[in-house]
Parts: C-alpha cells; sequence; structure tokens
C-alpha cells in the first residue's frame, strides 16, 4: 500500500484501553488494537466478543476495556449476535433514526474455539447472508481459557491438555483445520489470513480492507499465546516471524475469489525453526520422533503448494 | 372499528407482527410454528411492512440474533416451536438476565422424544424458570390479543424482560376461526413507538452488555432480575386493563369461567380450556356447581390471586400438559399446590396429566375429572390417584 505511515497509524487513539486484564505478551490484545486501528476516525463501530480469554478479561464488571459500544452474547454465536446488530442498523437507518451522516462498522472477535469449533455455524450463517460485518478469528490453536484444551485450529503433535503426550501419545493426532480457505469458500467479498511481522503493515492494511469492503468478511489472525505455546513472552515477533517464514502460517488474501500471496519468504525455513521455539512441541525433538517432523514438514509443504496453486490463477 | 374475520392462530400472530411492525425479526422454520415466518416474510416481500427479516441458520441463532438487535436498539421478536426452544435454552437465559425486552411468538408443541410435531406444553414448561414472562392463549383471538400486550409489557421501564406469546400447536394454531382484528392506527397507538434507553447504536454513548461478572456482583443482578419480574404483574395487569377498554376483550392473570359459587374448580391453560368450558356448561345444566379456572399468565406466576379464588370451593383438578419426570407431578400442579398451602387454603386437590403430544382430550374427560372430584370431596374415604394420565391407552387398547 502506499503511503503506509506505521508512526501516523500509531499515533490513533486507542480504541481498547489500557487496564485489562490479559495476559502480559498475549497475541489477542495485540491483534484487536492493530484491527482497531483500521477504522476511520469519526466512524463509529459496534463490537461483538465471544466467549473466551478476551472476552472475560475486557469486560469484567463493572469496567470495561472497550471505547466503542460492544457486546458479548455467548460463545458459539458472535456470527448471530453480529448479524442482528448490523441488521438492527439497517433497519433504524431505514425508519430514520440513525442520522444518514452516520457510520457504523461491526467487527466481532472469536478465539479459534468460539470460530473454528463451537461457533462455526453461527460464523457460517453470518458469511452466507452477507451482513456487512468483519469476523476476526484471533487463533492462538487451543482453548487457551479453559485451559489450553486442542481445538480444530491446534497443530498436528501440539502437546494439549486434552491431547497430552505420554506413553502411548505424542499429542494431537490431526492437522488443523484450515477455516480461512473454508471462509473463502463461502464466496465472501473478502477473506484473508495475517500476523504480527515487521512493520504490521500486513494485519493493518487487511484490516482497513476487511473493515471497509462492503458485505460479510472475514480475517485470521495466528496470535500466539505464551501459555499454551510455551515460548518467552518476549519472542513473539520471532514465533510469528518463523510461522510465516516456514509457511506454516501464509499470508495471503482471497479478494472477490481472487487469491493473492501478500508475503512469500525469500528462504523458506524448515518447520523445525517454528517448531523448537515453542514448548509445546518439545516431544517432537527426542531421539526416535523424527519421522513426525517429517510428517509436520511434508504437510505444510502440501498446504503451501496447494496455496501457491489457488494464488497463480 | 374493528374488522371481523376468520383466521388460523399462525395468521392471527402474523397479522398483530405486520400491524407491529418490528425493526427485526430472525426466525428459523420448525412445525407447527413455520407459518408465522413465511408469512412475516410474504407481507415483507409485498411491502406491506417494514421489518427486516434475518433467515437465519438455527433458532439458536435467531435468539442469539434477536438479543443483537434488541441490544442495538431495535424491536425485535422471533418466534418458533418444541426443540427450537430447547436449542435456544443458553440464549433465553441471556435475554432475560441482559434484560432484553423482546418478543417471542410460541406455538406449543412437545418435545422430543419420540419426535413428534403435535401440541403440548413441555417447550415453555421447560422455559419457565429462564425469566421470561409467559403468556398463554386459549384460541386465535386470544393468541392475537396477547401479542399486541407483548411489547408495551416488555418495554416497560419496570420490566424490561423478554415476553413468550404461547399458543397451541395445530388446535390453535391452524385451526381456522372467526377473529376480530383491530385497526391498524389503533393498533400503532396502543403498541407505541420504541424510545430504548441505553442501546449499542446510540452515538456519542456507547454501551457494553454482556459482562462477566464476580460473585461480588452477579447475585444483585439477579435479585434485581427477580424485582424485575414481581413488578411485572402490575404492569401485566394495567397493559390487560388498557387492552379491555379500548378494544373490549381480555383477561388480566386468568379467565375465571363460572367460579364464583363452584364447589369443584378445574384449573387448566391453553386451548383445553375450551373444552373445560363447554363441559362446565353442560354439566351445570345439570345443576352441578363446577367451574374452570384458565391460567393466561404463568411467569410471573399469580400464585396469590389463584388461591384467592379456590378459598371457597371444596376440590380442585389441576391440569398439567406436561410431564415433570419428578414422580410429584407437573410444574403447574406444583406452583399451585404451593400458592394453596401458602395462603393456608385446604381444598381437596387433584393432579393430572393430559393431552401429551397431541392426545385428545374431551369434553368427557371433563365430566369423568369432575365426577372424581365430586367423589373426593364427598368422601374422606376414598384413595386418590395422583397425576393419573387422561386418556392413557391400557393393554386392552393395544
Amino acid at each position: 500500500m502506499a503511503g503506509y505511515n506505521l508512526k501516523e497509524i500509531m499515533n490513533k487513539p486507542e480504541r481498547l484501553s489500557p487496564g485489562h486484564r490479559m495476559c502480559a505478551g498475549c497475541g489477542a490484545t495485540i491483534g484487536v488494537r492493530a484491527v482497531l486501528r483500521a477504522l476511520h476516525e469519526g466512524d463509529e463501530a459496534v463490537i461483538g466478543n465471544a466467549t473466551g480469554c478476551l472476552e472475560v478479561s475486557s469486560y469484567m464488571y463493572p469496567y470495561t476495556a472497550w471505547e466503542d459500544s460492544y457486546i458479548h452474547n455467548a460463545f458459539e454465536n458472535a456470527g448471530a449476535t453480529l448479524s442482528g446488530v448490523e441488521t438492527a442498523y439497517r433497519a433504524l437507518k431505514k425508519r430514520g433514526k440513525i442520522s444518514p451522516d452516520t457510520t457504523y462498522k461491526f467487527i466481532t472477535f472469536g478465539g479459534d474455539g468460539g470460530t473454528y469449533d463451537i461457533g462455526f455455524q453461527s460464523l457460517s450463517g453470518a458469511m452466507e447472508r452477507g451482513h456487512d460485518m468483519v469476523y476476526v478469528c484471533y487463533d492462538n490453536g487451543a482453548y487457551m481459557n479453559t485451559g489450553i484444551q486442542r481445538s480444530s485450529a491446534t497443530p498436528q503433535f501440539a502437546d494439549t491438555t486434552t491431547t497430552p503426550v505420554g506413553s502411548l501419545s505424542n499429542g494431537k493426532l490431526q492437522p488443523r483445520k484450515d477455516l480461512t480457505a473454508i471462509i473463502a469458500e463461502h464466496n465472501v467479498p473478502y477473506a484473508a489470513q495475517t500476523t504480527f511481522t515487521r512493520d504490521f503493515k500486513d494485519i493493518h492494511v487487511k484490516s482497513e480492507k476487511a473493515i471497509y469492503t462492503e458485505g460479510a468478511c472475514f480475517l485470521n489472525i495466528l496470535a500466539p499465546c505464551p501459555r499454551g505455546w510455551r515460548y518467552d513472552m518476549a519472542d513473539i515477533m520471532k514465533i510469528c516471524q518463523l510461522a510465516v517464514d516456514t509457511c506454516y502460517w501464509p499470508l495471503f488474501e482471497v479478494e472477490n475469489g481472487t487469491w493473492r500471496l501478500t508475503y512469500e519468504p525469500k528462504k523458506k525455513l524448515p518447520i523445525e525453526d517454528f517448531l523448537k521455539e515453542q514448548g509445546r512441541f518439545k516431544h517432537l525433538f527426542k531421539p526416535g520422533n523424527e519421522d513426525l517432523i517429517v510428517q509436520f514438514q511434508e504437510e505444510v509443504d502440501r498446504r503451501w503448494e496447494d496455496i501457491l496453486f489457488r494464488c497463480s490463477r | 372499528m374493528s374488522i371481523k374475520d376468520r383466521m388460523s392462530g399462525n395468521e392471527a400472530v402474523a397479522y398483530a407482527i405486520k400491524q407491529i411492525d418490528p425493526d427485526v425479526m430472525p426466525a428459523f422454520p420448525i412445525t407447527p410454528s413455520t407459518e408465522i415466518p413465511q408469512l412475516v416474510s410474504n407481507y415483507i416481500a409485498n411491502g406491506q411492512m417494514n421489518t427486516e427479516f434475518i433467515p437465519v441458520e438455527s433458532e439458536h441463532s435467531s435468539m442469539s440474533a434477536t438479543i443483537g438487535a434488541e441490544a442495538a436498539g431495535a424491536r425485535s421478536l422471533t418466534a418458533t416451536s418444541s426443540c427450537g426452544l430447547a436449542l435456544m435454552w443458553e440464549e433465553l437465559l441471556v435475554a432475560a438476565s441482559n434484560r432484553m425486552p423482546c418478543v417471542l411468538a410460541l406455538v406449543n408443541r412437545t418435545l422430543s422424544g419420540p419426535i413428534n410435531i403435535n401440541c403440548d406444553h413441555s417447550d415453555s414448561m421447560g422455559a419457565r424458570d429462564t425469566g421470561w414472562i409467559q403468556i398463554y392463549a386459549e384460541n386465535n383471538q386470544e393468541a392475537y390479543d396477547n401479542m399486541l400486550q407483548a411489547f408495551p409489557i416488555a418495554e416497560d421501564e419496570h420490566v424490561h424482560l423478554p415476553v413468550m406469546i404461547c399458543q397451541d400447536g395445530f388446535i390453535t394454531s391452524h385451526a381456522v376461526q372467526n377473529i376480530i382484528l383491530n385497526e391498524d392506527k389503533d393498533v400503532c397507538e396502543f403498541v407505541g413507538e420504541y424510545n430504548p434507553g441505553e442501546f449499542l447504536l446510540n452515538k456519542g454513548n456507547p454501551v457494553a452488555f454482556g459482562p462477566y461478572a464476580l460473585s461480588c456482583y452477579s447475585m444483585e443482578a439477579k435479585k434485581a432480575q427477580e424485582k424485575a419480574m414481581e413488578d411485572s404483574k402490575a404492569v401485566i395487569a394495567k397493559v390487560a386493563k388498557d387492552y379491555r377498554e379500548r378494544f373490549g376483550r381480555g383477561f388480566t392473570f386468568f379467565e375465571e369461567y363460572r367460579t364464583s359459587d363452584a364447589d369443584h374448580i378445574m384449573i387448566i391453560m391453553g386451548s383445553a380450556a375450551g373444552t373445560a368450558k363447554q363441559a362446565v356448561d353442560d354439566l351445570r345444566n345439570q345443576g352441578k356447581k363446577v367451574g374452570v379456572l384458565k391460567l393466561r399468565v404463568f411467569r410471573p406466576f399469580p400464585g396469590q390471586e389463584i388461591a384467592n379464588v379456590l378459598q371457597n370451593c371444596k376440590s380442585v383438578a389441576i391440569m398439567d400438559r406436561t410431564e415433570s419426570y419428578n414422580g410429584h407431578g407437573g410444574p403447574l400442579s406444583s406452583e399451585v399446590r404451593a400458592a394453596l398451602f401458602e395462603s393456608k387454603t385446604y381444598p381437596e386437590v387433584v393432579c393430572y396429566t393430559y393431552g401429551l403430544a397431541g392426545r385428545d382430550f374431551t369434553v368427557e374427560d371433563v365430566y369423568e375429572i369432575f365426577e372424581e372430584l365430586e367423589n373426593v370431596s364427598s368422601n374422606n374415604n376414598i384413595s386418590i390417584i395422583q397425576h393419573r394420565y387422561i386418556n392413557l391407552r391400557t393393554k386392552e387398547d393395544r
């Protein structure tokens, strides 16, 4: 994007106040603040939120960290709840109860539990109906709020509390669900995958596109959780960079059916570089488990080739 | 002026929704309430109303979207039956605890299993402690009249609770009967404009809904909700009075049918009250002093008022159209007996279960029940079978 000015963007007023109760180093709040920076000044917003870490830590009665109007309903229905809010906006505007020069944007946040799993139906419905909203998933790859249980976003072989590594177990059996592609297949006008890299241009630009593209848009943010992934919380930028440089988490966007890679590593790094930084994969580096890393690498390669193919059409 | 017409219960409720012209209606089809969203969609498709309809992908989402729309400041409602209501259960509690004055048109149908599409009250009775006001109708006319009173009750500043308007599946929802409809402009005046106090789309005054609250605040929130339910009694009575004065129809908490001098009274809800009233007329012609108390409002429960009606009678039949699976009878039985005990009123009480999953309930059944009540109150030695199922097949019937 021409004219991308990090300093200017970072000087915008915060729409998520400090003082909330999220963990130090949490990827979710970094993601939320990056997305909200994309809102144009003067535009109003209603924020939705599925039950999860973000919700219980940012709106604990009687305090809220949200500068905008905010609604949490339940775990599995953030898509449907914002559908109602967005429809109310259109209904009230039609009746002249909201002035024509007022603009509201609708953004909902959910973790991977509330998005990939229990809230999947509600999300799919909202996307298919085409409500003018953005669903943002902060994907930390497990149910972190309840204590690191596996989700369908959890990578294969990860050690979680419901896929514990043990004498008969090497962690989660299945590779992760590719939700961004599934939502893109809903033929929404904009779906993208991003994370925290370099000067945040990728996430800032995609957030603005997602918020200001008319219709149902989806943003999937890899948002590391230092507790669940077991890495030093100061290393979050390094972890995210390794996720994209190993092609574990490719950065791409799908605009009106056209797939586009937004970042291609100059040198694709081996998956070990990403895995070895995290305690949840520690067992993969024990002697005798080399084949598990080979398996992991093969899955990453297969999916990367698939994305390259989709982006080449 | 009023309009004479013929309509089914579903048509009557859909017509009421057209006249109310709410801002948002999310809904998902389920027998026997499906016609309501169908008819509303047709009204919208033909420019007869301005409501935004959301064809959601489940009932959980219809109630979730209703809550979202209501929180945003839009007058919102949905419709469902049976398993649809069961799927909404979590959201019913969220709607009530967030003090959403939204409305649900319920067409009562039994819950699975076995899967069965016919009427009983197991759906709404299962939701009786979710914090919703529940109002029941005997026929299409009452379903229509109740629907028009729903928002004035829900939106009252002393209430701010959701309201469930119930009618019996098929018996009421699909049977076409005569009906008197109100003029659009009169409905408009009666229901009034919705002016929410705090809402998401209130520019310059952002608000947050759905907090996490620790033990130090949660109990007060629940007490405030309970207080609103208590206070809703006065509002329900006032709205019913206003409606009666304006349109000439309706009851407050219940209808007292030939109860003033009755020795034996049947308490019943919904369409079967019509059957009971017919039987009472027949028995009165034979000189028997019998009557019917038809309960309209189940939540809040008008316990003291019911006990007052029953204080001079000899015996009472309490009719439950649902099973509580507690070995102790249905919810209406439990509530009425508790109310009688609290007011130190002790008639003979016999509890019955009838009409489950659409089982017929006839005038003859009512004769038989009143006969049993007479025997019970005239002979202390008779052994009463409590919670007897009416018209249950016997081994011989098979």
